[in-house]
């Protein structure tokens, strides 16, 4: 196989590429004009069905049936043709294995967004107003345009393991063996290996953190610094007092969105130790059990408690937003 | 760009311009017959003597067959060459797509409705999933035929659910293969051990040499952990007979039976046994970190003297290691208990189709005759357990050694058992099982715990 483009051989794509981009169009531009005709009386109740209802259908298939199915065939056997009632949710809790799944899960989601936040909140306030701000929260962003694999397989050279005799091709037991220590095997010793794989998101995600919580700090109104200077407030009451109160609705964001973002989190366990070695979480748990072992009812099972776990959080997330707004 | 003129130019423009108005053609009426592919119309008188093997399997202009595979790369490009004559002469285009997830994908494309034509199935579990599914087409009359010709009854049933024939094998390897250094072996006086015993006695006395005997790897990214399920199956295998190893497999005989952790633990007496392991890699638990294709590297330098991995392995080895007998590295027979016992442990693909139009058809018979494994074999390194191969044509020593192995009437071939499992035992907990043991869970509670993850219906 060459690996030339060859446009010929793509042409049936590109012609359907090309009628579905225009038919859209054309649809979009006869639905504009149908309402620009419509009478005036009608024309409020119209305009939302038209600019609502293409929405609504795509969440509806993409998203309100899909959770109805899932649902429906985490009650199901394997291969979905028998009916299997709890089966699937007290295998979740009851074998060792998944277990241990859930507790993974359970220390990723404690550990990461408390961790993110505080480093990015104590790197923000330290780098706020230096001489070198810009280029030090360059820095710690950095990382962030890295993907999730790509982080995955940098850090597997990382924590790599190689026999006392050879030469170290990893960092970290390289630092160990010039420190006089033994080369460890970071990735394959329960449970100490999870919490290696959590120090990879924590610098992904350290540098959103820092300039999401930056962009808080500097929004502070100056009267208020100024008028806690003047009362003769210490650093440490400045910190507790002023600046963490104000900048708390940009920690919930980052909070919520951290905790989202983990429990879903499969990129890292499945690039770096594949859920081997007692690592896998919930997300890497439920592809393996769906669309390798072909026991879709286990993995749908597995995917109805991350919604579980997650809809509280979003339901937060929400209100406090709708609180903001009203307030 | 002036190296065209123009008006050469401008037919090159012209032809991709028609060429794209009959690929589009293709792609959206299956009733036209689009012109027949250049090469075959340009091949003109010479073409028919070249076409005269193929003319049984009937003519298909403007026919398309997907195929859908695991294999990737070199091997793939390989494949294609070698149906390229079969292809051209019968008019029916080909077109293969390899892929590195196979397993998971072919589930996604058959549940979307966009199964290929034919899939190259590495697992007669995964096969039969998909035939009790309803999803596959069984085989034709004439594929299975060829088939019972062709491959030993033992073969033929791996294609087999429910009594229906669904494909016919295509390439094989060949996995109770012990790999070593002949020269390292000769410069030490030791010899190819011919039982089970002997062997541990060989073991014992390279150990005491001063290197660590046994070299091993088992990461493999998704599949980490396979090797170790083969050397387990090789074991059963050898212990518990062809019988006792298909009812392991059926799920007749538990997984935690006392014999399976006999069988078990005396694997663990190479593999978990500080002193044997892991020849140039480090401790035991250095195995689940070592990629399997890196495995057998370290017999290259001295560092380590047997490695137990397929056939396929000889693609594997440093650049300008010789793989032979009197070379750099080679294989001897994996020992059975006693000598005249040679139980073959083993895996290969299957051509199932998930279509039965004529020309999928065509193709599924062309692959199960003798014409296209030879001409495969004749391009470069390949296994298959076709009795129409011609064994003396092989590519290489080991490819040869592998095929007499398999086509030799006295020998048992059995098919890698996690390959027949349900997915979620043999690609699943036996696989992840055995990587956690080799990582320090004892034997008996790794085999509850694959036990316990047996599907139910």
């Amino acid at each position: 196989m060459d690996l030339v483009f060859d446009f010929a051989a793509e042409a049936p794509k590109l012609v359907q590429l090309l009628i579905g981009v225009v038919a859209f169009l054309a649809f979009v531009g006869l639905m504009l004009l149908l309402l620009d005709r419509a009478p005036m009386k009608e024309r409020s109740w119209l305009h939302s069905l038209l600019l609502l209802g293409p929405a609504l259908l795509l969440l509806g298939i993409g998203l309100v049936v899909p959770g109805i199915r899932t649902t429906l065939l985490s009650f199901m056997n394997g291969d979905s043709s028998q009916f299997v009632g709890l089966d699937n949710y007290a295998w979740m809790f009851t074998q060792p294995e998944s277990l241990t799944v859930l507790r993974n899960t359970l220390i990723w989601v404690l550990l990461v967004p408390a961790l993110v936040t505080a480093i990015g909140l104590v790197y923000a306030v330290v780098v706020d107003k230096s001489r070198f701000e810009s280029v030090a929260k360059s820095l710690v962003f950095l990382p962030m345009a890295i993907s999730f694999v790509g982080a995955g397989i940098i850090w597997r050279f990382v924590y790599a393991y190689r026999p006392t005799e050879g030469d170290q091709i990893g960092l970290l037991n390289q630092v160990v063996v010039w420190l006089g220590g033994e080369p460890q095997q970071w990735l394959q010793n329960a449970p100490t290996n999870t919490l290696f794989l959590i120090v990879v998101v924590v610098w992904i995600q350290a540098g959103f953190a820092t300039v999401v919580l930056s962009a808080a700090i500097k929004g502070i109104p100056a009267e208020i610094v100024e008028a806690a200077r003047l009362d003769g407030a210490s650093p440490m009451q400045m910190f507790f007092r002023v600046t963490l109160p104000s900048i708390r609705p940009a920690l919930v964001v980052v909070l919520v969105t951290q905790s989202i973002g983990t429990l879903k989190l499969f990129d890292i366990v499945r690039t770096m130790t594949g859920g081997q070695f007692d690592t896998s979480v919930i997300a890497n748990e439920m592809y393996n059990q769906a669309f390798r072992y072909g026991e879709a009812g286990k993995g749908a099972a597995l995917a109805v408690f991350l919604f579980v776990l997650v809809t509280p959080i979003v339901v937060y997330q929400i209100r406090s937003l709708r609180q903001r707004r009203e307030a | 760009m002036s190296l065209l003129s123009r008006p050469a130019r401008l037919s090159a423009i012209a032809a991709s311009l028609g060429l794209a108005l009959v690929a589009t053609g293709c792609g959206n009426s299956g009733g036209d017959t689009a012109a027949p592919s250049a090469s075959a119309a340009g091949g003109g008188e010479a073409a028919s003597a070249e076409c005269a093997p193929f003319t049984e399997y009937g003519k298909f202009d403007g026919t398309t067959v997907s195929i859908y595979s695991p294999i990737r790369d070199a091997e793939a490009d390989l494949f294609e060459q070698a149906w390229k004559p079969f292809a051209d002469c019968t008019g029916i285009k080909i077109t293969y797509e390899g892929t590195g997830e196979f397993e998971a994908q072919i589930q996604v494309r058959a549940d979307a409705g966009n199964p290929p034509d034919i899939a190259f199935f590495p697992q007669p579990g995964l096969l039969e999933r998909f035939a009790k599914a309803g999803k596959l087409k069984p085989a034709s009359e004439k594929v299975k035929g060829l088939a019972n010709e062709n491959w030993s009854p033992d073969w033929v049933k791996y294609g087999t659910v429910d009594n229906t024939f669904y494909g016919a094998p295509l390439g094989a390897s060949v996995k109770s293969f012990v790999w070593y250094s002949p020269s390292m072996f000769a410069e030490k006086g030791w010899t190819v051990p011919t039982t089970w015993a002997d062997l541990m006695t060989l073991t014992e006395t390279i150990a005491a040499s001063g290197i660590k005997p046994w070299c091993a790897g088992i990461e493999s990214g998704d599949a980490t952990g396979w090797p170790a399920t083969d050397w387990i199956e090789d074991i059963v295998l050898r212990d518990l007979g062809p019988d006792g190893y298909d009812q392991w497999v059926g799920h007749d005989l538990p997984f935690n039976d006392p014999k399976m952790i006999t069988a078990v633990d005396k694997v663990g007496a190479i593999l978990k046994n500080e002193k044997y392991v892991n020849g140039g890699y480090g401790p035991v638990k250095s195995i689940a970190s070592t990629a399997f294709q890196e495995g057998g590297v370290p017999i290259t330098e001295g560092k380590c003297a047997l490695h137990r991995q397929a056939s396929f392995y000889a693609n594997f080895w440093p650049e300008g290691t010789k793989v032979a007998e009197d070379g750099d590295v080679f294989a001897f027979y994996l020992p059975g208990n006693d000598a005249t016992s040679k139980p073959v442990l083993g895996a290969g693909e299957f051509v199932a189709g998930f279509s039965d139009r004529p020309e999928v058809q065509a193709v599924q018979a062309y692959l199960a005759g003798g014409d296209f494994p030879n001409r495969r074999m004749a391009l470069g390194t390949y296994v298959s357990a076709n009795k129409k191969v011609d064994v003396s044509k092989a590519a290489n020593p080991i490819d040869k050694l592998s095929m007499e192995m398999l086509q030799d009437p006295s020998t048992v071939f059995r098919f890698d058992g996690s390959d027949l499992m349900p997915a979620a035992v043999g690609a699943g907990t036996f696989w992840k099982g055995m990587t956690d043991w080799i990582n320090g869970k004892d034997t008996k509670s790794t085999l509850d715990f694959i036990e316990a993850s047996w599907p139910k219906s």
